[in-house]
């Protein structure tokens, strides 16, 4: 169930609704659509209301998960149906059709089935049958969530290059961050119906307002640890881990100083420290070497942390690596929710 | 030696199931000597006196007219009350739903002899026995559970999602239905049509009660009156029941996929 959600997109934006499965993204995205009822509120479209509207007058495009091309029709039938409902003359069906599918280069499909085209495929189909209407938003609902990986990152490049060609007003939806941080102008976070964060790619990332936020959005997701202030407010405890809180708490040490915090540190934040520098000893369980990048996996007492270590720093198994972190780098929650010690 | 015997056992029960039938159409082509032979003759001599019989003396067409327009009607209206029943069931989600579906399953179980009284009188009370439009509607209320229960079931496995986007693209629900949901699911509907068909033009007992005028009455129940008094034509019956069978085989020799098809639509996830 949504509670109290209130936003707005901006022409021409391209917004991403991004949260886990079950946060009401999608429930969001069908009630623009008016494909589902809202109990209370107001949606505007163009500075009109709509709510009260069915979904053929609203003018928006829809884009589902799953494509809903309509199988008995050829690719050309399918993006020309919803012109021809609105009576179009032949000659402007015809030329839209062409535009579109010279655009996403679909030509040579006009005359298939959807059955006979690849997921790739159809999903161009589907965003083509989209633009053709030339609505006032476009709606995206987990579009490349059923392509396989390699295609699901060119798809993301050529969805980019389409926003900038038609300047489309889009409402995005997805699971998946590094689709909304690439694609989005603005971001919409969602956790169980509320809206948790609304900012830029960057301020989500850097400023996240919260734990869910700092941990959802990143790959891997940034380590937090909870630990109690010391009685002076510079120090951070967590078990055996000591962490220096004076650059980042320097404002507010009495405000928080005996309270339980958390610390947040992105993994990629982390670097080999030496031994006067290093804030934390762990001993390496995991290396994920993925070629561009590497991951490690290091277990300090109670606490997992991962870091991105740069490739010429040898790492093995039960290897002991020491840590360190730019005290400017540290992010502080107290209750969960983003402080800044200033 | 396993695929031996499964065959012969697919061989065993395919004649045991064909026999009668094979058995009147040989009859059919044998002349009147070679039908009462002792011992009976298998192969006939291709006679085809009786089909000429059938057709001439004992009204075979009118009969078959009968049967087209009474099995035809009662199909048209079946399907095209079920089909609107079966769409309501399987897109709006009523809390009864389950159950009324069980009920139709349950109604539709009823020997038909436990209703024919019931029935009788209330076309009585109508003014609608011996009537086309009579048997029609005796006709429906038997084959419309079946008819609903199929398209409900394929009308479960069409995904809504394309039916929303029939209504963002600009349609309304009536245009969604008409111009989406119903292309997709003729399958379906060819389906429960062909089944429907086959129960109307087999149907006996309720023809039999209803249309007791000759000139209004289905083959089933002109053929059993073809026995007179005092005599029995066997080659007319065969040739007339040889006939009545035609359609039928070819509507489920051509369509007999789909038939399946329907018959199990849901069984399986796919």
């Amino acid at each position: 169930m949504l509670q109290e959600i209130s936003f707005e997109v901006a022409d021409g934006e391209f917004c991403v609704l991004l949260g886990p499965s079950g946060c009401g993204k999608s429930t969001l995205l069908r009630l623009v659509a008016g494909l589902e009822e809202a109990a209370s509120g107001s949606i505007l479209i163009g500075g009109g209301r709509v709510d009260h509207l069915p979904p053929r007058e609203r003018d928006v495009a829809f884009v589902f998960q799953n494509y809903a091309l309509y199988p008995h029709m050829s690719v050309f039938e399918n993006l020309a149906f919803s012109l021809r409902l609105r009576g179009l003359p032949r000659e402007e069906i015809g030329s839209r059709v062409s535009e579109a599918a010279r655009l996403l280069e679909i030509e040579n499909l006009l005359s298939r089935k959807p059955q006979e085209l690849s997921g790739g495929q159809r999903q161009r189909v589907a965003v083509g049958r989209a633009i053709v209407r030339r609505p006032k938003i476009f709606l995206f609902d987990e579009p490349l969530s059923n392509l396989d990986a390699s295609l699901r990152a060119a798809m993301r490049v050529e969805l980019a290059r389409l926003h900038d060609k038609l300047g489309a007003t889009i409402l995005y939806v997805t699971h998946d961050q590094a689709e909304a941080m690439t694609l989005a102008d603005k971001i919409v976070v969602l956790k169980q119906g509320e809206i948790q964060q609304i900012g830029s790619p960057s301020a989500i990332y850097h400023e996240p307002v919260n734990t869910f936020v700092a941990t959802f959005v990143g790959s891997p997701k940034m380590n937090l640890i909870e630990g109690r202030v010391d009685d002076k407010g510079t120090i951070l405890h967590s078990g055996g881990l000591s962490v220096d809180l004076s650059k980042v708490l320097s404002g507010r040490r009495s405000e928080y100083a005996g309270k339980s915090m958390t610390v947040g540190v992105r993994p990629e934040d982390l670097h080999p420290g030496g031994p006067g520098g290093a804030w934390v000893a762990g001993e390496v369980e995991i290396v994920e070497d993925l070629g561009s990048d590497r991951f490690v996996h290091l277990r300090c007492g109670n606490l997992e942390l991962i870091a991105r270590m740069p490739a010429g720093v040898p790492l093995k198994r039960g290897q002991t690596l020491n840590l360190a972190a730019e005290g400017n780098r540290l992010q502080l929650f107290y209750q969960g929710r983003r402080i800044t010690g200033k | 030696m396993k695929r031996l015997f499964f065959s012969l056992g697919v061989i065993l029960i395919g004649t045991f199931s064909l026999l009668p039938f094979l058995w009147f159409v040989l009859t059919s082509w044998k002349d009147p000597t070679e039908i009462t032979a002792i011992p009976p003759q298998i192969i006939p001599s291709f006679h085809w006196g009786f089909y000429r019989s059938a057709l001439d003396k004992y009204g075979l067409l009118g009969y078959i007219r009968n049967s087209a327009v009474v099995a035809g009607a009662a199909t048209l209206i079946s399907i095209a009350i079920g089909s609107l029943a079966a769409y309501a069931l399987s897109r709006f989600h009523f809390s009864w739903s389950r159950l009324y579906l069980m009920l139709l399953l349950c109604v539709s179980m009823f020997p038909q002899i436990a209703i024919a009284g019931p029935v009788w009188r209330i076309l009585n009370h109508l003014g609608w026995l011996n009537t086309y439009h009579g048997i029609v509607a005796a006709y429906i209320s038997l084959s419309l559970p079946l008819a609903i229960w199929i398209l409900t079931t394929f009308f479960k496995e069409l995904p809504y999602e394309i039916e929303e986007a029939a209504l963002v693209d600009g349609c309304t629900p009536l245009q969604a239905l008409w111009k989406v949901v119903f292309p997709l699911a003729a399958p379906g509907i060819f389906t429960a049509s062909i089944l429907v068909f086959i129960h109307a033009w087999n149907e006996f007992f309720f023809a039999l009660l209803i249309l007791t005028y000759p000139g209004l009455q289905t083959l089933p129940v002109g053929i059993a009156l073809f026995p007179g008094e005092y005599t029995m034509p066997w080659g007319e019956i065969a040739a007339a029941s040889t006939i009545a069978t035609l359609p039928l085989i070819f509507l489920t020799l051509v369509f007999q996929r789909r038939i399946v098809r329907g018959l199990s639509a849901g069984a399986v996830k796919g």
